[in-house]
This record gives C-alpha cells, structure tokens and sequence, in this order.
C-alpha cells in the first residue's frame, strides 16, 4: 500500500521537465531490485543554476531512480576511500612525486559521466584519479599506476597525472593545456560525424590562462562540440578565486559562449545542467560552458596541507553542510530509495574493494628496465634508445 | 550534425594551393558552417600566402624528369596526402580557411584532433611562432605516447619555414633544430631539395607519431629536377634516412635544409683543386642516422658538419659527440669540425646577416684548414 501510495506520489511530482526529456538516465524504472519497503524512484528539487546567454536552462527537478542513486553512491564512495587510500600511501611514501586528490569534488566526475554515453570523450587537467575510474579504469590500475608498479593503467609509465583510458585522454600536467587539446578532440568529433561530444575540464586557477581565451574563440568560431567545464574549488593551488581573478563568475568567462553555474556538490545538479549542455551540443549550436561550483577536501596536492590560505573550519563546514556523499545519502534514506543499512553495507564492499586494490597496488611488481625504452614512437620496427651513457641501451618497440 | 561534419570536412581539407583556383565555391554560396577569418596579415606572411597560391604544380606523372619548386613539391604532396585520407586536414596560421593567428589554440587543438582519430597538418607561419606552442608540440604531442604505455598515439605533423629568412629580423630568423631535434617522442626532418620537400611530407603524413617538418622559407622557389618517380603518388623518402648527394674521397660534409646546397656549390669549387668533397644531406634530424655519417668517414678520414642554427649544443655538436662514440673516431685524421650560424642573435642589416650564416667560403676556407691544404 505505501509501495503504492509511493509510487503515485512520484508520478504527481514528476514535472513535465523529466517526462518531456527523453534522456536514458531518467527513463523511469518500473521493474527494478526493490526490497520491501523501497521505492522504485523519487523526485527531488535541484538549485536552479544561473544562466549566462541563455534563455532557459536545465530543469529544476530531477528524477533519481533507486539503482541510479545506489550505483552513484557506491561510485561516489568508491572515489572517496580510494582517494582516501592514496593519501595514506603516499603518507607511508609508497607513492611517490605528484598526487592531486578528488575527495570532496566526487558529484562532479560522477555527475558528468551520468549525463553523457561512454562513446563521448573527455579530459581534464591533473585532478584526474576520479575521472580515470569513471571512464573504466579499474581501481586497482590506478593505484597500481600511482604506485609505480607495471600493472598500472600506463604500465607504471605515466604516474598520478598521467592515466588514460578508451575516450579519455587523461590526465595533464601542464595547466590549462588540455583546454585546447579538448577542443581538437571536439573537432575530430564533429569531422567524424557520429554525434560525439568532448567534456573539457579545467580549474578555476586555469581559467585566467591565455589559451583558454584562444580555444572558447575557435570553439565558437567552429561551432565544436564541446562543453567546457570549470570545476571552481575556490582556490587555484593556495591562492583564492577572489585573489586571483578580476571576474570570478567563471560561467560567463566564454563571453560569447552561453554558459550555466552549478551546484557541483550536488550530483543531480550536475547530472540535469550536463545533460542540458550535451544536448545543446548534439544540435550543432556549438559549444557550451559549464561551472561546477565545488570543494576539495585535500590541499592542492600532497605536498600542501591545504591549511595555510584556508580555515580548518571552512573545510569543516563544507564536510557537514554540503558533502556530496552525505547529500546523496540523506536524500535517498529520507525518500525511502534506500536505507542507512543498505548504504553501510556498500560502504562495507567498498572498503574491501579498495583494500584489495591497495594490496595488488603495493605487491606488484614494478616495471621491468627493459620495457624502459619501450612507446617512444608507434608503429615503428624496433630500435635502440640511448641510456645514461653509450654503453647502457634500450629496446624499444611501440 | 552529419550535415555539419560534411561542412567541415570540406573546409579544413582545401589546400592553400586550391584557394582561389576554383575548387572552391565562392563566399556568397558558402555553407552557414563556414568561415572566413579577417586577421591582421604580416606583409611578409601575405606574401608568403599569395606565392602558395600560385598554381603552378603539375599533376600526374610526366614521362621524364621534369623542374619543380621545393613550395609546388610540397603543395603536391599535401593535395596527394588529403585526397589519399579522408582523415588527413589542414590547420594553422594563415592556411587554408581554418586560420587565424592563435598559436597555442591551434597547435594544441591539432594535437587534440590526433589524439581522437585524425591526421591533422598543422602549419606555423614560422617555427618561430612555435615557440609559443611549443609546450603543446613537446608535451601534448611529444611525449603522450610514452605516458600512456602505447595507448594515445599522435599522428600529428607540424610544418613550417625554420630557420633564417632575409632580413626578417632575430626573432623571426632562428633554427629550431636542435630545440625539438632534443626531445623523444619527436621526430624531426628537414628537407633541402624538392624530392624531399615532397616525399618527407608525405612519410611525415603517413608516420603515425608527432613529425616536425623544418622547411626553408628561402628554399621555396628554388627549382630542383624531380626524376620520374618522384613524381608518383606514393613516392615517400624514408624518415632517418640520410642521402649521399655527392659522393667524394677527401673529406665528408654533413648538412641539412640550405647549407647542403652551399656544400656543393663549396665542393664544386675544390673539385677544381683536387679535392672530391662527399656531402650528405642529412634529410631527418632526429632519428638521426648516424651511420651514414660513420661510413663515410671512415672512407674520407676528415668531418665538418654544417648548418644555419647557433653553435652550442646543436646538431654539430650532437654528430661530432657520436662521431667520438663510434668506430668512425679511429678513422679520424684530424679533428671534427663544425660550421654553425653566429653565435648572436640574427641581425637586420644585409652585410651583417650574410656574415651570421655559413658562406661558401667559409666550407671551402673549413676544408682546407682540415686537410691542411
């Protein structure tokens, strides 16, 4: 009865905005896993986003079905603990060099991905482990990679910025250089004709960058279809957004471009504005531009404690007003579309998940000296690379 | 957006020579997609752009040799290459109808388009503008390869005059050789006559990896013979190959780009004196094939190594260090020794430039220090 009364409760609440959409991650799921006492979905209002060159924007309410809200929390969780699990390993020196983690931004990567087809494309800068895994790359490649060993994504080749996967082009370590890579590939994809789109990501210390302000032009000029996304953390290394930019409301920075601010804390809110940009995108209007306003938990990277241009209480804050995690949690339990035992219980299998990852990522082996000189050129006959003297060479084969 | 693809495609893939020859429709008719960029032109770089217009290229072959341009080589080359491959297209500085001068964007939006599928010719005005790109050329394109362990290649060629001109000026006059000769993950060639102007462009197009194509503006209209099948569609010279152009017993010159001709209007004048010069031109600077270099001196017992870039650490030094480092050494009757572009930056005034490069005098004045004649 309460099933019921549940489930005609949510069809009343469903505003036109989600029925009208034929988008296949809000197709209403009537035959799903439910237990006893769950409902099959729920409707939820979402912050309405500020627009910029735009008339109208993405809808106000967003449907979340109750697999859909399982699978992003456990993904959510996923990038979390295995964040989490970085920092300690890089704390015990098992990982070594750079490392930028995620942890407060999840909503963002997994938002994203919720809204557009594994055959799209997307890159980022070097905050890049999230994306990496939701892009397909299991958790113990990643790790793996970060720890240097030759069952990494990149063979142990690349490191924390440097992981890629199908339609990923990772993973860049020069600022804001991906911004005009983004483009290109957003180029191929309307060469190629077969309605892909490319996500390009940047920070919000990135977005004062001079090619940033080339590529927004050529996009324009080309009608690419890409969606430019500025996930605003509010700091750009250790200086704040209101230090470092003239005009801080990053979503109208493409001038021209129309652009959409939005909760990026909030994974609803970011799933409905990508869908929305994807779809503008897919027409053919050219591109569009996306700010996730969001928060990072760690400092810029390991190296920064991330206390000394931030308060402990404003980190603080943000974990208990505004965690995407805890959102999605209390969202769910509070609608009936799960329970605080079903989520421990993924909580739990996550834990485990990453343990085993983090083992298989401290015992395999690192690469062997002979693959050293290997994937200098594609396509190549093997030939010799040179090693620290003339005497030392190298096979390598592409 | 099929529509759009089709746009497009026809857009980035005219090559400079077809503008204005009619292949394209004029801008009344052009579809909603198209552009036409209006950005400030340098008088240099409109020059430059009009005599690429010039249609004065044969196509199809001719039953013998016949004189071609280094510029119509190369524009049968690229007009060869995008017929070929539906993937490969053209963008850069003042080139086709995807212009403008936005050298960052551009060059890193080329090496995006690799990154997904396509075959992209990205054209510097000069290399000199690379230098603002050049992180996207080296770090994007250059070194991406090895990053992923094999799993994002960047088949992405980068074309352009290099080095010094006439009168352009120090920043618009240097040799960027040895700054991407220094860097894994590129390859880099350098043609000098019209044969390899056009069968280097197309091996760079073919190569599935990142090719920087180091041209000479100075070269463009010199006419060389193209033998019979140097005139064929798939005439390829191999990258990291080097070519003996004159063979010679005395002593071996090694160049590339301009200087090679200089060497052999240098061993023309000595072959009257006895000397039989062996010059070679070098064709890529990277894979550098070395061997060649060894060969032949061990025949002639006696090195110099000539070009227009700056002394230290350039593609001199680079020979003479692996010349020490190989058999060829013993070989030696005396030192290697280099002729290089003046160590200052390119001077405007003709007596002054003239005297930053090397002359024919001076390989003569080399040789004769060598063999102590």
């Amino acid at each position: 009865m309460r099933k019921m009364l549940l489930a005609a409760l949510s069809r009343v609440l469903q505003g036109p905005a989600a029925a009208a959409a034929a988008r296949p991650v809000s197709r209403v799921v009537v035959a799903s896993r439910n237990y006893a006492d769950f409902a099959s979905e729920a409707t939820f209002d979402i912050k309405k986003c500020d627009l910029h060159r735009l008339e109208e924007g993405p809808p106000v309410t967003a449907v979340l079905t109750r697999e859909e809200g399982l699978h992003y929390y456990r993904t959510m969780q996923t990038i979390r603990r295995m964040e989490l699990k970085s920092d300690q390993l890089y704390k015990q020196k098992i990982i070594r060099g750079f490392c930028h983690l995620y942890d407060g931004q999840e909503a963002c990567c997994v938002g994203l991905e919720a809204a557009i087809n594994p055959t799209d494309h997307v890159i980022t800068a070097y905050r890049a482990h999230g994306y990496a895994y939701t892009r397909g790359t299991a958790v113990r490649e990643i790790l793996a990679e970060l720890t240097g060993r030759k069952g990494g994504c990149a063979k142990g080749k690349g490191g924390s910025m440097h992981m890629y996967a199908h339609h990923f082009y990772g993973g860049n370590g020069i600022v804001g250089a991906q911004v005009p890579l983004g483009a290109g590939i957003a180029l191929a994809c309307k060469y190629f004709g077969k309605d892909e789109i490319c996500l390009t990501l940047y920070g919000d210390g990135a977005a004062n960058q001079g090619q940033i302000f080339e590529t927004y032009n050529m996009a324009a000029l080309w009608k690419l279809p890409c969606i430019f996304i500025c996930e605003n953390n509010r700091y750009g290394m250790g200086t704040s957004v209101e230090r470092a930019a003239a005009s801080t409301d990053y979503y109208k920075r493409g001038d021209y471009i129309p652009g959409i601010r939005v909760d990026g804390m909030d994974i609803l809110c970011v799933r409905e504005a990508t869908k929305f940009a994807a779809e503008h995108c897919r027409s053919g209007k050219g591109p569009m531009l996306m700010e996730l306003q969001t928060y990072r938990y760690h400092g810029h990277s390991m190296s920064d404690p991330g206390i000394s241009y931030r308060t402990r209480e404003e980190i603080q804050e943000v974990r208990s007003k505004s965690d995407p995690i805890t959102l999605l949690k209390d969202r769910m339990v509070n609608n009936s579309l799960s329970s605080v035992e079903e989520l421990k219980e993924i909580d739990v299998e996550v834990r485990k998940e990453i343990e085993e990852a983090a083992q298989f990522a401290t015992t395999d082996p690192e690469p062997p000296l002979e693959e050293l000189g290997n994937h200098i050129y594609k396509n190549e006959p093997p030939f010799e690379v040179r090693g620290p003297s003339q005497w030392i060479k190298y096979k390598s084969v592409g | 957006m099929a529509a759009a693809a089709g746009a497009l495609r026809r857009l980035v893939r005219c090559g400079p020579q077809q503008v204005g020859s009619g292949r394209l429709p004029p801008p009344a008719s052009r579809s909603p997609g198209s552009v036409l960029t209006l950005v400030p032109v340098s008088p240099q770089g409109l020059g430059r752009r009009l005599r690429l217009q010039l249609r004065s290229g044969i196509h199809g072959s001719a039953p013998a040799a016949v004189q071609v341009t280094v510029r119509d080589a190369l524009n049968q080359a690229l007009d060869e290459e995008l017929e070929r491959d539906e993937r490969v297209f053209l963008l850069g500085e003042e080139v086709a109808q995807y212009d403008g001068a936005y050298k960052m964007g551009f060059t890193g939006i080329a090496v995006g388009a690799a990154m997904a599928g396509l075959r992209p010719i990205c054209e510097f005005m000069t290399f000199n503008f690379s230098m603002q790109a050049i992180d996207q050329v080296i770090n994007s394109a250059g070194k991406t390869l090895y990053m992923s362990a094999g799993m994002v290649p960047v088949p992405v060629v980068f074309r352009g005059p290099n080095g010094a001109s006439a009168g352009v000026g120090a920043q618009h006059s240097q040799c960027f050789a040895a700054w991407y000769g220094h860097c894994p993950g590129l390859k880099v060639v350098s043609p000098w006559s019209s044969e390899d102007a056009k069968g280097l462009l197309k091996a760079s197009v073919r190569d599935d990896n990142p090719v920087v194509m180091l041209e000479n503006e100075l070269m463009y209209g010199v006419p060389f013979e193209m033998a019979e099948e140097a005139q064929s569609k798939d005439f390829l010279v191999p990258i990291g190959k080097a070519k003996i152009e004159r063979q010679g017993t005395h002593v071996t010159l090694v160049s590339h780009s301009r200087s090679v001709g200089h060497c052999l209007e240098a061993a023309a004048v000595l072959v009257k004196e006895g000397v039989e010069c062996e010059v070679i031109n070098l064709r890529t600077i990277r894979p550098m094939d070395v061997e060649s270099i060894e060969a032949s001196v061990v025949k002639t017992n006696h090195l110099i190594t000539v070009e227009g870039g700056w002394p230290q650490f350039g593609v001199g030094a680079e020979i003479c260090a692996r010349i020490m480092e190989g058999p060829a050494f013993n070989y030696l009757d005396a030192p290697a020794v280099r002729l290089t572009g003046a160590d200052v930056p390119m001077p405007y005034a003709k007596i002054l430039e003239e005297n930053c490069l090397p002359q024919v005098k001076d390989i003569i004045f080399a040789v004769k220090k060598v063999l102590n004649i």
